[in-house]
């Protein structure tokens, strides 16, 4: 587990920065519920005539006068997205970077197999997410304390779950990317990220969300999904996670045969 | 048994051509050097023999084993320089080390101490503040702390100053003389003249001659001064002439007795013949395309 380690290292500084931002955009958020409910009526009023818009965010099944609606609603755009982009830029560079930096020739002049190295490096990225997501689920859960309201802890649970898989299958998504890069490809995983995120803003605005469901991980994170069933929907996911596994698949074919510059 | 053996090897990146055709042996315990322009094919070569890239065709055999098949196998026992040294970011000497010595599941502690102090490397400096001669000392490190029997360097002195070169190729004679193999890339003929015992030389992808320093230094040539005149011109053998008022130089090789009549029939008050060096060789095959040798 050396490389893992040396990984997690390399690593740190962005994991520490990104949580720290993220985190405290969160806490803002949310820290702003209290003095916001009182303005919720006429925001919903508001928000519920946007048209197309209001069914783009979800607003129009979500009550953001309640703490678990405004907490999907204002939470969930800031950890999706600043989460997504965090995961995407990490597995984007996991194995490109080597390529990138001039490292590649020291590292895999070592008696290491490139699966090893695969496996290494993609159990770093998934450390390194879950160690974000941990971060941001305390300081959620905090915060949502620190309100005085009475904390809807299944909701905020299962609402940081789906974002923990969406982090996860988009890490993992860039993962499989970045093997076949030899050069950064931090554009690439931003856009990837934002991209998935639009796509999903179309599929709610659409009349029939049709097969965007199943591409985009955001889907299986809207809030007002989550809410309404009390769970996350089995089929979107089980198809993030089996895109997600595919993209691995790919990140081994690709790197235990590739050329490296 | 050879440390490195390669038969018909290939490598074409696209349509481009890295090495074609490469048979080559390096006996064990030996100082080898391999010497090429930029762009010939040595690093293409190594690559191969390290498995950073796969062959187009032909095999590659390090220390007994294959270079596709058992790579793990070999890198455990070789040590490799690269000729850029590249680190992590925000890493100390002390900590790549390590890190070196860990990927191969080794305590490499008072090897690596020991090498740094004959170096005069400072472990505690980070590696982004080194000089290009300091990353090089830390990568000479990272190649020869676990004592690996077969040392793969490319173009290992860029960067040191005279008196590291001197430590440098000590420490070289110093492992070979305890059974290491040394394999050394490199385009400073001088260099591998006075370090190597053997040597190959590759150009266009294709090796051109290989065997002893001293017989390609040779390769039956001499250097030959004259002053005064002689019909030496339509000579068969004769190559880089050079003529002035006061006489001629040029690289003979072949048979000595029609050089000797040449001269005897001419006017010449004087006369030096000379072993060219390697340089001298190396740079008459690259520029008329390997005639002689």
């Amino acid at each position: 587990m050396t490389l893992f380690r040396h990984e997690l290292r390399q690593g740190r500084a962005s994991l520490v920065l990104w949580t720290a931002a993220v985190g405290a955009l969160l806490a803002v958020c949310v820290g702003l519920f209290p003095e916001m409910r009182g303005q919720m009526d006429a925001v919903g009023g508001m928000f519920a005539s946007m048209g197309r818009f209001t069914a783009a965010f979800g607003m129009d099944r979500l009550d953001v006068g309640t703490l678990a609606g405004f907490y999907a609603v204002e939470g969930g755009a800031v950890l999706g997205l600043g989460g997504a982009l965090y995961a995407a830029l990490t597995g984007v560079s996991a194995l490109s970077k080597e390529e990138r930096d001039r490292t590649a020739e020291l590292l895999l002049t070592h008696p290491l197999s490139r699966a090893r190295i695969v496996t290494e490096k993609l159990a770093a990225v998934l450390a390194q997410i879950a160690a974000m997501d941990a971060a941001l689920l305390a300081v959620g859960l905090l915060t949502a304390q620190l309100t005085g309201e009475a904390v809807p802890w299944r909701d905020l649970l299962l609402l940081h779950g789906a974002y923990f898989l969406l982090h996860t299958e988009l890490g993992c998504l860039c993962f499989g990317i970045s093997a076949f890069l030899r050069r950064g490809g931090a554009g690439t995983g931003m856009g990837l990220a934002a991209g998935m995120y639009f796509l999903n803003l179309i599929a709610n605005m659409a009349d029939r969300a049709g097969p965007l469901q199943y591409i985009t991980p955001f889907a299986y994170c809207e809030g007002a999904d989550i809410l309404t069933r009390d769970a996350l929907d089995p089929g979107p996911v089980a198809a993030g996670m089996a895109l997600a596994a595919a993209a691995v698949a790919a990140a081994y074919g690709r790197y235990t045969g590739k050329d490296i510059q | 048994m050879d440390a490195i053996v390669t038969r018909g090897l290939t490598k074409y990146y696209g349509r481009t051509r890295g090495v074609e055709d490469v048979s080559l042996a390096v006996p064990r315990g030996c100082l080898f050097g391999f010497i090429g322009p930029n762009g010939a094919g040595k690093s293409t070569l190594i690559r191969a023999l390290l498995g950073l890239i796969r062959p187009t065709a032909g095999q590659a055999e390090v220390l007994g084993m294959d270079v596709v098949r058992d790579r793990e196998k070999i890198l455990a026992r070789v040590g490799y320089l690269p000729a850029e040294a590249a680190f992590w970011p925000g890493m100390r000497v002390r900590e790549v080390l390590k890190l070196s010595a860990g990927l191969r599941k080794l305590d490499c502690r008072r090897q690596a101490e020991a090498l740094c102090e004959r170096l005069r490397l400072d472990p505690a400096r980070r590696v982004d503040e080194l000089s290009l001669g300091g990353r090089k000392k830390t990568s000479i490190v990272c190649a020869l702390q676990h004592e690996p029997e077969l040392l793969i360097l490319d173009e290992p002195t860029g960067g040191l100053d005279p008196l590291m070169q001197r430590e440098f190729f000590a420490l070289l004679r110093e492992r070979q003389a305890q059974g290491t193999t040394v394999f050394l890339s490199s385009h400073i003929l001088p260099e591998v003249q006075h370090s190597c015992a053997r040597a190959a030389v590759i150009r266009a992808g294709r090796i051109i001659a290989a065997g002893p320093v001293t017989e390609l230094a040779g390769a039956g040539a001499r250097r030959v001064v004259l002053r005064g005149r002689a019909d030496i011109e339509r000579l068969p053998g004769v190559r880089d002439l050079q003529t002035t008022p006061e006489g001629a130089g040029f690289l003979y090789s072949g048979d000595i007795n029609p050089l000797l009549a040449a001269l005897a029939a001419g006017d010449v008050k004087d006369l030096t013949m000379s072993e060219p060096d390697l340089e001298e060789v190396f740079l008459h095959w690259y520029e008329e395309g390997g005639a002689g040798i």
